[in-house]
């Protein structure tokens, strides 16, 4: 065999009496490194988790059997008034409509400019190929700021509502889908485009035309998974004033006793609409790959 | 060309150009008549009104500049220089900045191209080159003002305001109090607060100091002294910012990994070939989906109010949220795998637990593997949004700089080490990932 007639040195040859002992001494640091891998996990976690305890206001074990306090009195209570529930979650389809609409919007705006980015920043697509890094660390920086930052900086400019959010979710919407989008359009095939250009079309042509039909699914189901994302961000960004289904439940939470059937109704119509459209768009978006 | 076709072929092909031709023009159609309702619905042909300008100049403004404020009390007669005004930026008794000179009761504040503002027993002067002098006295209850004419609009004068507002400061004069701003680029007293001996040194003179130079204070080396007015420096608390980003960076990994760990056993107690048991998986799959449905936000809230606000609330809540996702992912990954390699472990006469470990988990580990550490980036910036709820980490310091409404230098400062601390994380899980799944 090659191996032994050009091996290594005599002598560092695997030794022929005792076939097994070079793999398994490989075995054996094979395993004591992924033992040592495993303490050092362990301990680091242990210490992460104490420090984490120590600056917490109230420690686990201490808050551990007050964790049912909160949800069994608010439960309690709407239990009493349950027959308030229905008229309540129909008095907040309002403002849930709004978060549901800051969502949709901010996904729509950020599919649009992140179609555009995407198609800007792919080599061999680009308009302006020098532009292509300087498009990357802008797709890089929008992805990176957290939605409540421009949220919270917009409301003290713009005021309360839903605008703030929907920019600020359509930005960080931009930005993430930016780089997936670019991602699907690098895979994309170039022989439509080719035959468009022989024909003299222009480069929006030649993008409408040649490639946004190849990543159309690709891309819509890449969308309609941020629009899930979007519906909880959206609802998040209410709790911090930015209007819709969130802010009502600030509202609410904040009255404390006394409005937890309110409390409820807002959690049940939250729940619904994300389990909802959540099954709807895992539905779609399975329909979108598998095709047709 | 259509007559060319023969009905057979034509009619369906025709009846797909025509389904085309309709969504090609009906989906924009579509999309146009919703952003139409939602001008309406957001009501933004009415945002011109609500939108306050001049908040976004001060905080344009604050972002890269911040001033000195020169504070005369006019029923004492004190003088106070303060940066931004606050007190933790005030001037010790007595001192001033250099551009400020006290002689007696007279006060001379040098704004630079020669504007120069005078506090003195008669009331206060301002001479703006290229206008003139704006001389305001008090006069019984009210002020006088004597300005060449016609004013221009940049001096604002009532019966007992005036203020005076130009390219290098600004001027108000009431009848309790005379106050001149002056504007400086940068971030003020961002190394050392005024109390500390090492403010207002150049970084040569600095670096003088700590290698070679005499002790300012004796009790401590220069380099110690240095580190120590730094690190609890008032004004923009960089220990307590270092802590927040440390308890941001720690929710996020505590959860993500905790899900990790905890999510992986049920993940095989979910998966159809791993678990023969019916009604467990389909129990387990609805817990997943009920935890993964209840928001991270109902989450977080219902955990503050059992662990109080604090890095450990917001670890859990993001650990409970991904719990979840992860599950469904893991076990859907756990039910993918080729058999092939299971048979093979199980030829050798392996427990359940050796299968698993042998004969799984090498299969799945890319897929754990790329989930974790997305999860992982994804979460350093959800823990920022965590902790602006349950209190803890940057993002409660951002919410509060942002609520004070006038610290916008610290609101720009906590927003790019929050850019800064997502890209490294997520530089980090791309250099992790490609480690554990190329191999390399």
């Amino acid at each position: 065999m090659v191996d032994i007639a050009f091996g290594p040195e005599p002598g560092k040859r695997p030794d022929a009496a005792a076939p097994g002992t070079a793999y398994l001494a490989a075995t054996r640091r094979k395993r004591i490194y992924g033992g040592l891998l495993l303490v050092f996990f362990v301990s680091t976690m242990a210490s992460g988790f104490l420090v984490a305890q120590d600056r917490n206001a109230g420690g686990f074990l201490d808050g551990l059997h007050r964790l049912d306090d909160f949800p069994a009195e608010v439960v309690s209570e709407a239990w009493e008034k349950s027959a308030n529930l229905p008229g309540l979650m129909w008095a907040h389809v309002g403002s849930l409509i709004e978060t549901i609409n800051i969502a949709a919007v901010s996904t729509l705006l950020g599919v649009l400019g992140a179609g555009f980015l995407a198609l800007l920043m792919t080599r061999g697509l680009a308009r302006w190929p020098r532009l292509i890094p300087v498009l990357r660390r802008v797709t890089d920086a929008l992805r990176a700021i957290p939605e409540i930052v421009i949220a919270l900086v917009l409301i003290y400019i713009l005021g309360g509502g839903p605008i703030p959010a929907m920019i600020a979710i359509a930005l960080h919407t931009m930005g993430a889908l930016g780089k997936l989008f670019s991602e699907v359009a690098e895979n994309a095939d170039l022989k439509p485009v080719e035959g468009l250009t022989s024909v003299g079309a222009s480069w929006g042509q030649k993008m409408w035309f040649g490639i946004i039909p190849q990543v159309a699914p690709n891309w819509l189901s890449y969308a309609l998974l941020r629009f899930e994302i979007n519906v909880r961000a959206s609802a998040i960004l209410g709790f911090v004033g930015a209007g819709g289904i969130g802010y009502e439940l600030k509202i609410a939470m904040q009255w404390g006793g006394g409005r937890y059937d309110q409390v409820v109704a807002i959690f049940l119509l939250l729940f619904l609409t994300i389990a909802v459209i959540d099954r709807l768009s895992d539905r779609w978006r399975a329909r979108l790959v598998q095709g047709n | 060309m259509t007559t060319t076709l023969t009905a057979p072929m034509g009619t369906p092909l025709l009846a797909t150009f025509r389904k085309r031709r309709l969504i090609a023009l009906g989906v924009p159609a579509l999309i146009l008549a919703y952003f139409t309702y939602i001008f309406f619905a957001f009501d933004i042909p009415g945002l011109a009104q609500r939108a306050k300008m001049d908040n976004a100049a001060i905080l344009l403004s604050d972002f890269w500049s911040h001033k000195v404020h020169v504070t005369r009390d006019n029923r004492s007669g004190d003088v106070q220089s303060a940066v931004e005004g606050e007190a933790k930026g005030r001037y010790p008794a007595g001192t001033h900045p250099d551009w400020v000179i006290i002689d007696g009761a007279t006060t001379t504040i040098d704004l630079g191209e020669g504007h120069i503002v005078t506090y003195d027993d008669k009331g206060a002067r301002y001479v703006v080159p290229g206008y003139g002098t704006i001389d305001i006295a008090p006069d019984g209850n009210r002020l006088k003002l004597i300005a060449p004419e016609p004013l221009p609009d940049w001096i604002n004068a009532s019966g007992n305001r005036i203020s005076v507002t130009t390219e290098e400061g600004r001027f108000t004069y009431t009848r309790s109090k005379v106050e001149t701003f002056r504007y400086f680029a940068g971030w003020e007293l961002f190394f050392f607060t005024l109390e500390s001996p090492f403010h207002g040194k150049s970084p040569l003179e600095l670096a003088a100091l700590a290698l070679w130079g005499d002790r300012l204070d004796p009790a401590r080396s220069n380099i110690a002294g240095m580190a120590h007015d730094i690190w609890f420096n008032e004004m923009w608390r960089h220990g307590d910012v270092a802590w927040a980003i440390f308890e941001t960076m720690l929710m996020a990994i505590l959860g993500t990994f905790g899900a990790a760990v905890i999510s992986l056993p049920l993940a095989f107690l979910a998966a159809r070939n791993a678990n023969p048991l019916g009604p467990v998986r389909f129990a387990l799959r609805r817990i997943f989906d009920f935890v993964r449905g209840v928001d991270g936000l109902i989450w977080t809230i219902i955990l503050s109010r059992a662990f109080g606000p604090g890095p450990m609330t917001g670890a859990l809540a993001i650990l409970i949220t991904d719990t979840g996702s992860f599950g469904k992912t893991f076990s859907e990954a756990i039910e993918n795998i080729e058999e092939k390699q299971v048979e093979g472990i199980r030829s050798t006469g392996a427990n359940a637990l050796q299968r698993a470990r042998f004969g799984v988990i090498p299969q799945i580990i890319p897929v754990l593997a790329s989930q974790v550490l997305y999860y992982l980036e994804s979460n350093t910036r959800s823990a920022t949004v965590v902790g602006a709820i349950v209190g803890g980490g940057i993002g409660l310091m951002l919410t509060q700089a942002i609520q004070t409404q006038k610290d916008w230098e610290e609101v720009c400062y906590y927003m790019v080490l929050i850019v800064l601390m997502v890209m490294a994380m997520d530089s980090l899980s791309g250099w992790l990932r490609r480690k554990l799944i190329k191999g390399e």
